[in-house]
C-alpha cells in the first residue's frame, strides 16, 4: 500500500512537471530547435566525420536537455513555496526527488531524441546496438538529471543553479571525448575526465553505434554509480533544508 | 480528546530561539488561534507541528502521532493552509484540486465527487476552469483553502489565512473557517489579526519572543488581563470639577468635552454619571459603553502595541 502511494505520488508529481513546466510551446520548440542549431553548426564547420561526432551531439543533447529546465522548474518552484506544498503532501523525500529526477530525465529523453532522429535522417549514423543504446541513453539521462537536481536543491536562485550547472558543463563537454579523445589528454585531464558522467555516456553511444572500445557494462555500472550518489547527495541537501 | 498535544516544543536556528519550550493541547473540534506579532514563532510552531521543520527540542503529537517518528502519518490526517497561496499558477483550480488529491492518496472513486463538493462550498465551481495564477487574491487563499480539505483532514493548519485580503474576502473567509468548524473539524489558526482570533477561536495562545504569555478563551484572557468595560460620553460643556471629584478612584481620560471611564461596574458608573450630569446642568450629548476586548486584554498581557503588528505585515 505504502509503495503504491508512493508510486501514484511520483507518477502526480511527474505528470504536473510536465504540464505545468516541460511541456510548454517554448520549451518544447527550444528542444526542437536547440539539436537542430547544433547539428547544423557541426555540420557546416565540418562535413566530414560527423558519423564519429553523432553520439556525442546525442550526449550533449542530453546533457543540456537534463540539466537546464531542471534546475529552472526545482528552483523556481523553491522561490515561490510550491516545492513546500509538495512537502507538506505524504511522501517521502525520496519519492520527491525521484520524480523531479525523472521530469529532467524525460525532457532530456524527448530532446535527444530529437537528436538521435536527425543524426540517424542526416548524419547517417547507425545504431548496430538498439538496446544498448536506448539503455545507455535512459541510464545517462537518469545520472545527468540527478546531477541537475544536485546543483538545483543546493541553491536558491535560478541564476545560482545556472552558473553552478555552467561549472559542471562546459568542462564536460570538452573533456568527455567528443571532440578529444579522452585517451589522447595529458595524465591529469584524463583522471577529470574518467570523474564525469558524461565521458561515460559518450564512451556507450559509441559503443552503440560504432564498434565497442571499452566493455560497455562497466560504463553502465559507473552511470549507475554516479546516479546513486548524486541521488543520495540531493537527498541530504533535502533534508538540510528540513532541519 | 486531544487533537494535538504538545511539549516543551523548542526550535533553534544557530543561537536564535524561535520557539522556546511551548507547551499546549488543542482538543478535538476546537478553533485554536496562535496569537502573536511578526517574529513571534507562530509559523516555525506550525511548521514543526506539520513535519516542514525538525524540533530542536520537546516533543508533539498531532492526530495520535508523534510529529518527528510518524510524519507521514501525521502528514495524511491534516490539511495545511500556508501563509503563501502556492498552488500552480498553470494549472487550472481543478487540475491543482486534482494534482494534490492525488498527493494525498485520495481513490479515484471519490476523487472528482470531493474537489466538486469543495469548489461548491468554497463558491469557485464557476471559476474551476480558471488557471491559479488569473485568480484575485481572496479566490486563491479559497482555493489553497479548499486544496487542504482534499484529504478530509482531522486537523486544519491555517497559517495566517487572512493576511492581505481586502475586508470582503477576509470576512468571507472567516465565515468559511466558522463553515469548517461546523463541520468538526479542529483548527489551528495562527493570525496577527486579534479581531480575527476573538471572533473565531475558542481559545487562543499569546506567544511573544518564542514563550506562550497566556492561553485560554479569549474572555478568560480578558478576565484574566484585569481589563474593564469603557465608558465614553461627551457633554456639552467641559467636565466640571465636582464630576472628576465623584470619579476619583477609577481610571478617567478627559480630552476637552470627552471623558473616557473604566470601570467593571457600568451600570453604577451610568447611574452616577446621570445624576452628576443633571445636578451640574450641563447635558449628555452622547454616551458610548465598550465591552472590553481581546486587544485590551492583548495590550496589557503582552505590553505590545497592536498597531505595531498591524504595521510589521504591512497593513
Amino acid at each position: 500500500m505504502r509503495l503504491r502511494d508512493e508510486l501514484e505520488g511520483i507518477y502526480a508529481i511527474l505528470l504536473k512537471d510536465l504540464k505545468a513546466y516541460y511541456l510548454k510551446p517554448p520549451n518544447i520548440s527550444w528542444g526542437i530547435l536547440f539539436p537542430i542549431v547544433l547539428a547544423l553548426a557541426f555540420t557546416l564547420r565540418n562535413p566530414r566525420g560527423l558519423r564519429d561526432l553523432a553520439p556525442g551531439l546525442v550526449a550533449m543533447a542530453a546533457l543540456f536537455g537534463t540539466t537546464s529546465m531542471e534546475a529552472i522548474v526545482v528552483t523556481f518552484e523553491k522561490r515561490v513555496g510550491a516545492l513546500e506544498r509538495l512537502y507538506m503532501a505524504p511522501l517521502t523525500y525520496t519519492s520527491i526527488l525521484l520524480a523531479k529526477v525523472l521530469g529532467g530525465a524525460v525532457f532530456g529523453g524527448f530532446i535527444s531524441a530529437v537528436m538521435t532522429l536527425l543524426c540517424v535522417t542526416l548524419l547517417g549514423m547507425h545504431i548496430s546496438h538498439p538496446l544498448l543504446y536506448v539503455g545507455g541513453l535512459a541510464l545517462s539521462l537518469i545520472a545527468l538529471s540527478s546531477l541537475g537536481a544536485l546543483i538545483a536543491f543546493s541553491v536558491r536562485e535560478v541564476f545560482e543553479a545556472q552558473t553552478l550547472s555552467n561549472y559542471f558543463r562546459f568542462p564536460m563537454i570538452f573533456l568527455c571525448g567528443v571532440f578529444i579523445p579522452v585517451g589522447s589528454l595529458p595524465l591529469p585531464l584524463r583522471v577529470v575526465a574518467y570523474m564525469l558522467p558524461l565521458t561515460y555516456t559518450v564512451e556507450l553511444l559509441r559503443a552503440s553505434t560504432l564498434s565497442p572500445s571499452t566493455c560497455p557494462l562497466l560504463d553502465l555500472a559507473i552511470l549507475t554509480l554516479f546516479s546513486a550518489v548524486f541521488l543520495l547527495l540531493t537527498h541530504r541537501a533535502m533534508g538540510r533544508a528540513y532541519g | 480528546m486531544d487533537s494535538i498535544i504538545v511539549e516543551g516544543l523548542t526550535k533553534y536556528y544557530g543561537d536564535l530561539c524561535a520557539v522556546d519550550h511551548v507547551s499546549f493541547t488543542v482538543e478535538a473540534g476546537e478553533v485554536f488561534g496562535y496569537l502573536g506579532p511578526n517574529g513571534a514563532g507562530k509559523t516555525t510552531t506550525i511548521r514543526m507541528l506539520t513535519g516542514l521543520t525538525r524540533p530542536s527540542e520537546g516533543r508533539a503529537w498531532v492526530a495520535g502521532y508523534d510529529i518527528v517518528k510518524e510524519t507521514l502519518e501525521v502528514k495524511r490526517r491534516i490539511g495545511v493552509v500556508p501563509e503563501v497561496s502556492n498552488l500552480y499558477d498553470e494549472l487550472t483550480v481543478w487540475e491543482n484540486l486534482e494534482f494534490i488529491s492525488r498527493l494525498y492518496h485520495v481513490p479515484r472513486a471519490e476523487r472528482h465527487r470531493r474537489i466538486g463538493e469543495l469548489l461548491k462550498l468554497f463558491d469557485l465551481w464557476d471559476r474551476r476552469d480558471t488557471r491559479f495564477r488569473r485568480l484575485s487574491r481572496g479566490l486563491k487563499r479559497r482555493a489553497v483553502l479548499a486544496a487542504a480539505l482534499v484529504n478530509d483532514p482531522e486537523i486544519l493548519f491555517l497559517d495566517e489565512p487572512t493576511t492581505g485580503l481586502d475586508v470582503v474576502s477576509a470576512r468571507s473567509l472567516r465565515g468559511l473557517v466558522n463553515r469548517l468548524r461546523g463541520m468538526g473539524k479542529t483548527i489551528f489558526l495562527t493570525t496577527h489579526y486579534i479581531e480575527e482570533a476573538d471572533q473565531l477561536c475558542d481559545r487562543v495562545a499569546i506567544i511573544v519572543c518564542g514563550r506562550i504569555r497566556a492561553i485560554d478563551t479569549p474572555e478568560n484572557l480578558k478576565l484574566k488581563a484585569g481589563v474593564k468595560s469603557i465608558l465614553e460620553v461627551e457633554l456639552s460643556d467641559r467636565p466640571p470639577a465636582s464630576l472628576l471629584e465623584r470619579l476619583r478612584g477609577l481610571e478617567v481620560e478627559v480630552e476637552g468635552r470627552q471623558l473616557r471611564v473604566h470601570t467593571d461596574n457600568p451600570q453604577m458608573l451610568l447611574r452616577l454619571l446621570v445624576e452628576e450630569v443633571g445636578r451640574s446642568g450641563l447635558t449628555l450629548l452622547s454616551l458610548r459603553s465598550r465591552s472590553p476586548t481581546l486587544e485590551d486584554a492583548f495590550i496589557k498581557l503582552t505590553g505590545l502595541s497592536p498597531e505595531v503588528m498591524r504595521r510589521e505585515k504591512g497593513v
